[in-house]
């Protein structure tokens, strides 16, 4: 099992959930974040007065997906979240030791 | 203990009979008679008004600052309301418009004591006393509540209950009864239509002052002070401009045509300074702002305030455009070159704003829009062939500006002996919402 983590443009959630669910993927997790990488943040000028924005808003989506289909999840996310633009994000790949399905008590590949 | 409660009292019991033994009606002029659409106007503009700051000023500045002082400036906006308004009831009206002696009024309506079912005042024959009365509390309310935004993030809540009271006292209510209230500045001829010199220009350079004696921000320059939400502001300036037309057409005093002359110079001056700021914007900073669209329009209104009832409506668009470019320069550069913290541009929008239109208004003033009985030839200005109208405009600038600026600065240095004008360090990062009132924002 593997939890794909991916930082994405906020506006391209709904397309990186659409081209997921077209996978067959069964769930994700998406919070609000703020950071910043190459991109830096931009500035902002209020009556003069001018401001760095460091942090800039994301999303932050986990999915957590059988080993044999992580290929194939990247590769959505890539394609669903590209706006070819700075700040399109980035992609996270990392392993899971276990899952559990809390209303079952299901484990690992059966609980995602 | 008992004795205390016993003091206290006799000392609420002498206060009630005092303010009601003195029923009986002072003579009033035989011939004022109250008019019912002058009357209906002017209840409708008192809301106006106290609108502006409840919740308009409230809004504009709540949204203008960060997330932690959101509350905090609200509760600015509130309290200063409530404060004022039993402050103007006990003592702030009678010693700003009874009695004509040049420096300040008398104890005459002390608690609004003798005002009866007929009372009128001589100020607006045709309306109840009472109703002025209420009407001149609300441009008390917004004149103080505007102070609040030169100090904004970082002043002591009990030592700015202080300030408004004190500042009620001794600067507006003198100021007040100078310019309307048959004081010098009156007697001198000086024309401030709804507050060029008494609200704007007087709650500017208030703020000032207020914001060299608290001292900048902590983080002033390095850190990221950016509105937590334009929205918020846009809804308030949105209920200012609006209840502007109460500002400014009801200090007609009646429901008549000057009235809709001043409304008519109002809005387009406040349309012109906020497309003058957004296009001044838009030329040197690329980009036509929202809180640069809304701080121009109340540059413009707070410009065209002395001269709404004596200007014809293209002196209004003249006027908005005077103001939006002049406050868009005292907000970009003039205040970052001398280098003061005014937080929410006081002084570069309503003094500087206030200090233009009443000079202009002595510029364009036209006669025939305040001619009438009581004065058949009306108050010309510099367009019309009186180049001295400037001068007096002038003269009321200075005045204001002295005594407000002297005032301000001792009231505060006084209040500074009771207790710290700002809040600690400590409390001023964790912001004035948690801090001063235990509330926050989630």
């Amino acid at each position: 099992m593997k939890l794909v983590i991916a930082i994405i443009k906020p506006f391209k959630l709904e397309d990186v959930r659409d081209a997921l669910v077209a996978l067959g993927v069964q769930g994700m997790t998406a919070s609000e974040v703020t950071g910043y990488g190459r991109q830096k943040g931009h500035t902002e000028i209020y009556r003069g007065a001018e401001y760095a924005v460091n942090f800039l808003p994301k999303i932050r989506i986990e999915v957590a997906v059988p080993s044999d289909r992580v290929a194939a999840v990247v590769e959505a996310i890539i394609a669903s979240a590209k706006t070819g633009q700075i700040g399109d994000g980035k992609i996270f790949v990392t392993s899971i030791d276990q899952a559990v399905r809390i209303r079952t008590g299901e484990t690992d590949v059966d609980a995602l | 203990m008992t004795r205390d409660s016993g003091r206290m009292a006799c000392g609420i019991a002498a206060t009630l009979s005092f303010i009601f033994a003195a029923a009986p009606a002072l003579a009033q002029d035989a011939t004022a008679k109250i008019d019912g659409a002058d009357t209906a106007w002017m209840i409708s503009a008192t809301a106006l008004v106290l609108m502006m700051t409840i919740p308009g000023l409230a809004l504009f500045y709540s949204g203008m600052v960060r997330k932690k002082n959101v509350l905090a400036t609200m509760a600015q906006s509130v309290a200063c309301a409530a404060l004022c308004s039993l402050l103007w009831f006990a003592v702030g009206y009678s010693l700003s418009f009874v009695g004509d002696a040049p420096a300040l009024g008398t104890f005459e309506r002390l608690f609004l004591r003798g005002i009866s079912m007929e009372s009128t005042s001589a100020f607006a024959p045709t309306i109840p006393e009472l109703l002025y009365v209420v009407y001149q509390m609300t441009f008390a309310i917004i004149t103080v509540a505007l102070i609040a935004g030169a100090v904004a993030d970082r002043m002591r809540f009990s030592a700015f209950l202080w300030f408004v009271a004190g500042w009620l006292l001794f600067v507006y209510v003198p100021i007040a009864h100078w310019v309307w209230g048959g004081g010098f500045l009156a007697s001198a001829g000086v024309l401030d239509f709804a507050g060029g010199t008494v609200v704007h220009l007087n709650a500017g350079i208030a703020g000032l002052v207020a914001a060299y004696v608290l001292g900048k921000r902590h983080g002033y320059g390095a850190d990221n002070f950016a509105p937590h939400d334009l929205s918020l502001a846009v809804i308030g300036m949105g209920l200012l401009w609006v209840g502007w037309l109460g500002f400014n057409g009801g200090s007609a005093l009646g429901a008549n045509a000057r009235a809709a002359f001043a409304i008519t110079a109002t809005h387009l001056a406040a349309s012109t300074g906020a497309l003058t700021w957004m296009f001044l914007e838009w030329w040197t900073r690329g980009k036509p702002s929202v809180l640069g669209l809304i701080t121009g329009a109340i540059a413009g209104l707070g410009a065209i305030t002395p001269a709404s009832g004596f200007v014809l409506p293209w002196h209004g668009v003249v006027i908005g455009l005077i103001a939006g470019a002049i406050c868009f320069w005292g907000c970009t550069r003039l205040k970052l070159r001398i280098g003061y913290d005014d937080s929410l541009d006081v002084f570069g929008v309503h003094g500087i704003g206030g200090a233009t239109g009443t000079l202009l208004t002595g510029v364009f003033a036209v006669a025939a829009l305040s001619a009438g009985p009581d004065a058949p030839e009306g108050s010309p200005g510099l367009l019309e062939g009186n180049a001295r109208q400037v001068l007096i405009q002038l003269y009321a600038v200075v005045a204001v500006l002295v005594w407000s600026g002297l005032l301000t600065y001792v009231l505060l240095k006084a209040i500074n002996f009771l207790l710290p004008l700002r809040v600690s360090e400590q409390h001023e990062i964790e912001g004035l919402d948690l801090t001063q009132h235990g509330e926050a924002l989630q």
